[in-house]
């Protein structure tokens, strides 16, 4: 057992590895009534195309969202119900890059455990279940269908991304989730649920040795190397097209516009990036920067404007959403404070601003049960340490923002992807 | 531990401080607590984002960002809640606790004072709120309101309950109707907050790491310029025990979506008389309000009707609430199942496990609810609204008490009183 702690945050991490490979790490947290475990796979809706006994296998879209629906399902009956009538609260989440399942509970901690580690390591599919979900899920797919928040983002993907499959819809089609069948679900559990392939996050008051032994205990010792995929090889920076629109039944248009940027795969140069281009997106539209109050006091933009930066599946990228009449004039006017900040415009005092003010919010993350288990076991997957966020933000320059904007973000490498009204509906 | 206690800094200002050293972070909330009426729901909603823009000292958004950029990013929010029929509208703050701050500084105190200036002290024109602040929230505020329909889920329970309790002050939305609200001006907006400021009772809650006395001292500090009010106002919640229609009203409306939306909503009738809240959660977790709920296993699950169907009660109006996700042809089938559902727990037909399912689920929702300090914020504002004090271990042993009868009762209790569908739009539409 390791155990490492975090002066700055003041946290303590216990860590293990198992004989599979699989990392187990325990956040010591006390005061709580709740304790949390989060069990996750780096597997997510992106991993379409990988290698299998030295061949390369295509499997539709959703198979990583269809599995995670699935794998509650057991032999004798549903861990879902079982977690929930003893006493936890379970769910489950697919991401590009990640499935995850997880349950908090104020009582019971360990038999919960159990359940968890054994559902999601245990496949139970019949083919009748498969039909059936394919129905439960295809009602969800017409949900979001419905989102325009979902139109716009996957609209902006395909534009960013020529064949990433970062730019098709996590959960599928309700045509692609037909063609999924028990056996293309034993596959891909098979393949990538391995614990070689998985992490285990606990945060509570619990004791980390006996967390450690449950998962040895429970899960398979048999180590196996992780898996080859394809995400079609690089992109380029350029976007397909810089505009595409579409009509919904909302009251206002609903845009995304975003720039992709090199990603690098792994390791402590990825937690940068993602913390560089953070800061960038806020420097040119974050809720500090001239530009937003401007076209805020001008009515363009609202409180719900974001800037954010991405990076998932091989891919990173910025993004600038919100609603509002005046989408292509939001458009212009990044562009030109893009332009601006590249010449010299940039503000170092508001850099060292939206630092402080993140290192905030970065501790107000900490509150965070769900934030820290995710934030950890994704850290593990790209292959940095999580909890040395704070230290990494602290040390990025504003020098080296100014450079990765006027790298990653030229004006003609953005796009804007735009929900409008349909005809008729606005004044 | 958790330690709440409550000082009464004056006779209408009540502040409730939650002790706490879990979190990172303390949070702050301001209330003014009045009665939701139509007239003045969009005014209540406006006005504490229209203060959020600009004070005397601090005039835009920018020297607001400044400051609390430098409070690492403290976080103040325009805040509009509705709680049967009450409005209660202020603002939200949050921020790192002083035990975790790099250089030993201490920011509650400034974060608190902020909140004060905000609150009381807004930029004016000419002894008015400054009209360009109204105009611009003014037309944000009606956008939102209008936005109400991008998201259908929570568009078809507003659309339930407009309809449904359109003879009652519940029917009116937390943001306020668009007519009333395009007809806001900074004069007549600057008349209400004087109003409001006079009349209304304030709840300040705290939740965080801060000795209480130190918070009492920060707060009446901020506040020392709320106006001297002998008797607050005093509004509360008009329950109808009994649909207003003698018949189940339907409401159905065309919108241009790919599936269909079926809320329902019932009264919960004479349990509202003596409400046992304990009993009301249990009762809802086992009919629609958690996993092993008869809609989520039955309609959900068994039958795949339902992309999602639960149910939710609002205890302060006793309403009950059925939502879900169906597509058009399966309409009438989902509304017999989920109806079908509650007369089972009508008839008796709880299991031990769903029993049990039920009691546990309550409880590990509500105490993990205090591990969020938002989560401890709401608790304590809903004991508030409630006129209740439970500590958390109270209520978890008040919900294991709860007994098979007790949850029947309240099933048996509830009567249906409307419905509401949402259609898609065929292609001549």
């Amino acid at each position: 057992m390791k155990s490492k702690s975090y002066e700055l945050i003041r946290e303590q991490v216990y860590s293990d590895r198992l004989d599979n490979g699989m990392p187990v790490y325990v956040v010591k947290k006390s005061g709580f009534y709740k304790t949390y475990a989060f069990f996750a796979t780096d597997y997510g809706g992106a991993d379409r195309r990988f290698k299998l006994g030295g061949e390369w296998i295509d499997t539709p879209e959703g198979v990583a969202h269809f599995l995670e629906h699935k794998m509650f399902d057991t032999e004798d009956g549903n861990a879902l119900a079982e977690l929930s009538a003893n006493g936890a609260q379970p769910n489950a989440f697919t991401s590009s890059d990640i499935t995850a399942y997880f349950f908090e509970s104020t009582e019971k901690f360990e038999e919960n455990l159990k359940i968890l580690l054994s559902f999601v390591s245990v496949p139970y599919f019949t083919k009748e279940s498969v039909e059936k979900e394919q129905g439960i899920i295809g009602q969800e797919i017409r949900m979001t269908e419905d989102e325009p928040d979902y139109a716009a983002y996957y609209g902006l993907m395909k534009l960013l991304f020529r064949h990433n499959p970062v730019r098709d819809s996590v959960a599928g089609t309700v045509e692609s989730i037909a063609e999924i069948t028990d056996e293309t679900l034993y596959n891909c559990h098979r393949i990538f649920y391995n614990p070689s392939n998985m992490a285990l996050v606990v945060a509570g008051d619990v004791d980390p040795d006996r967390i450690f032994e449950l998962a040895r205990k429970i899960l398979p010792s048999t180590r196996v190397s992780p898996p080859e995929r394809d995400y079609g090889g690089a992109e380029e920076r350029a976007p397909v097209s810089q505009r595409a629109e579409r009509a919904m039944e909302v009251s206002k248009p609903i845009y995304m516009i975003g720039g992709s940027a090199e990603c690098p795969e792994r390791g402590a140069e990825r937690l940068r990036l993602d913390t560089i281009g953070s800061l960038a997106t806020e420097l040119i539209a974050g809720k500090s920067s001239p530009l937003y109050f401007r076209l805020y006091a001008e009515g363009v933009v609202k409180s719900d404007f974001q800037a954010a930066f991405e990076s998932t599946a091989g891919v990173a990228y910025s993004v600038f959403g919100g609603n509002g009449a005046a989408p292509d004039r939001v458009f212009e006017e990044i562009k030109a404070e893009i332009a601006r900040v590249c010449d010299g415009g940039g503000d170092r005092a508001l850099f060292e601003r939206i630092k402080k003010a993140n290192f905030g919010r970065y501790m107000r993350a900490l509150n965070s049960f769900e934030s820290i288990c995710y934030n950890y076991a994704g850290g593990y997957f790209r292959g940095y340490d999580a909890y040395t966020a704070s230290d990494v933000l602290l040390s990025v320059t504003f020098d080296e923002v100014v450079d990765f904007i006027r790298e990653n973000m030229k004006p003609e490498n953005l796009a804007i992807s735009v929900v409008t009204p349909k005809a008729g509906e606005t004044e | 531990m958790l330690k709440i206690e409550k000082f009464d800094v004056s006779p209408r200002l009540r502040l409730t401080c939650a002790r706490t050293d879990k979190f990172k972070t303390g949070c702050l909330s301001v209330n003014l607590i009045t009665e939701l009426t139509r007239e003045n729901a969009a005014k209540n909603a406006l006005l504490p984002r229209v203060l959020r823009r600009g004070t005397a000292v601090h005039p835009d958004m920018e020297s607001l960002a400044v400051i609390t950029d430098e409070l690492y990013g403290a976080r103040i929010e325009p805040t509009v809640r509705k709680k049967g029929e009450l409005q209660c509208v202020g603002f939200f703050a949050d921020f790192i606790d002083d035990d975790y701050l790099p250089n030993g500084e201490s920011i509650l105190e400034r974060v608190t004072a902020l909140v004060g200036e905000m609150l009381l002290t807004p930029k004016t024109h000419g002894g008015q709120l400054t009209s360009e602040y109204v105009d611009s929230e003014r037309r944000n505020l009606i956008d939102e309101i209008r936005a109400g329909i991008n998201e259908k889920r929570s568009y078809a329970l507003d659309a339930l309950l407009r309809n449904m309790c359109s003879e009652e002050a519940f029917g009116v939305n937390k943001l306020g109707g668009e007519r009333e609200a395009k007809a806001i001006t900074a004069h007549a907006l600057t008349v209400h907050y004087k109003k409001l400021l006079d009349t209304a009772r304030v709840e300040v809650f705290y939740c965080g790491n801060a000795e209480p006395g130190r918070v009492k001292s920060a707060v009446a500090d901020a506040l020392a310029g709320l106006p001297r009010t002998a008797a607050p106002e005093t509004a509360g919640t008009q329950i109808l025990l009994a649909p207003p229609a003698p018949e189940t009203r339907k409401f159905t409306e065309k919108l241009d979506v790919t599936q269909g939306k079926l809320a329902i909503g019932l009264r919960l009738g004479k349990t509202m008389l003596a409400p046992n809240y304990a009993a009301l959660a249990v009762f809802n977790a086992a009919f629609g309000g958690s996993v092993t709920s008869k809609l989520f296993l039955n309609v959900r699950e068994k039958l795949s009707l339902c992309y999602y169907a639960s149910s939710m009660i609002e205890k302060h109006k006793g309403v009950l609430i059925v939502s879900s996700g169906v597509e058009f042809a399966n309409f009438d089938r989902a509304y017999n199942e989920i109806l079908a559902q509650l007369d089972a727990i009508k008839s008796g037909d709880v299991s031990d496990w769903e029993f049990l399912s039920a009691k546990r689920a309550v409880m590990t929702e509500r105490l993990a609810a205090l591990d969020r300090p938002g989560g401890l914020e709401e608790a304590c504002f809903d004991q508030m609204i409630a006129g209740i004090t439970y500590t958390p271990e109270e209520f978890a042993s008040l919900a294991e008490a709860v007994t098979r009868e007790e949850i029947i009762a309240v099933a048996n209790s509830a009567v249906l009183d409307s419905a509401y569908f949402m259609e898609g739009k065929t292609n001549e539409e």
